[in-house]
């Protein structure tokens, strides 16, 4: 299910470590220890959070010489932000046609705003 | 006058998303674009023409309900007016397609200087889940679903 790829894949992305390792691998692949040496964690620790990105599919660890290198999975990442591209340009259009809307009121509608919120007050008390 | 692109983000952490836009108005303008009911209609669908206001009552504590139609679906959304001042709005929003299913918006309106406003809107979605479908459907009021017919109509042949 798509929209189950993209819980696990903001959840993964949740934690402060995960998305510097997902920062720095977009840079290059590197091994585990590569990725290891700047955290103040045990080698185990960052094991754990691979294997967090491994599931959302953000990162592999194809087959290869020893040590195994850790992949950016760009894909996955991409389709997260096709989706959120996607509901930015509809909010996008919707707001242009509000600056037309916009263009077309004059300054004296700021008045009639002001007696609504009166009269919203009124209302309340 | 540049205009500022809508900005969107969406919190890992939270099912939250929020966006960012800025206006060549005031901040009173933009609050009567969102709480009069015949200026909210004309921007906030595709079609100003489709879209009906069933009920508006853009008070604290108040209620709306509004439809739009794309092809011949309709699609209908309500909520409740929260809070409603001058510089913000708190109102809840459902697409009734899934009535289960509420989105909590905070919208603030502010005044930038120089004729120009900022309009923030913070939506709380129920669950993760909602909220990625969302995002995977591209709009938040499931109007994707119209494009997504008239598409195959266009297909078809029959538009």
């Amino acid at each position: 299910m798509a929209a189950d790829t993209l819980t696990r894949t903001f959840s993964a992305l949740a934690d402060p470590t995960r998305r510097d390792i997902v920062a720095r691998l977009a840079d290059g692949d590197a091994t585990v220890g590569q990725l290891a040496e700047p955290y103040r964690m045990t080698l185990q620790a960052v094991y754990k959070h691979l294997q967090v990105l491994e599931h959302a599919g953000l990162v592999s660890r194809p087959r290869g010489p020893q040590p195994r290198r850790v992949r950016l999975e760009a894909e996955v990442l991409a389709q997260t932000e096709i989706w959120i591209e996607r509901y930015r340009r509809r909010a996008e259009e919707r707001y242009r046609r509000l600056d037309a809307l916009l263009a077309t009121m004059s300054h004296t509608d700021e008045k009639d705003a002001a007696d609504d919120v009166n009269y919203t007050d009124g209302h309340r008390g | 006058m540049s205009i500022t692109q809508t900005a969107i983000e969406a919190d890992p952490k939270l099912p939250i998303i929020w966006i960012t836009r800025e206006f060549a108005a005031t901040a009173g303008q933009l609050f009567r674009a969102h709480t009069d009911p015949v200026l909210f209609a004309q921007w906030v669908g595709p079609d100003a023409a489709a879209t009906q206001i069933e009920h508006w009552d853009a008070r604290t504590g108040g209620s709306w309900r509004y439809t739009g139609r794309i092809g011949d679906t309709e699609f209908a959304f309500h909520g409740c007016f929260h809070e409603v001042r001058l510089d913000r709005i708190v109102q809840t929003f459902t697409y009734e397609g899934e009535p289960d299913g509420v989105v909590l918006e905070t919208l603030w309106f502010e005044d930038l200087g120089g004729g120009r406003a900022r309009l923030r809107l913070q939506s709380l979605v129920d669950s993760f889940e909602s909220r990625d479908a969302w995002l995977a459907s591209g709009m938040e009021t499931g109007v994707n679903d119209g494009y997504a017919k008239l598409q195959r109509m266009v297909d078809d042949g029959a538009v």
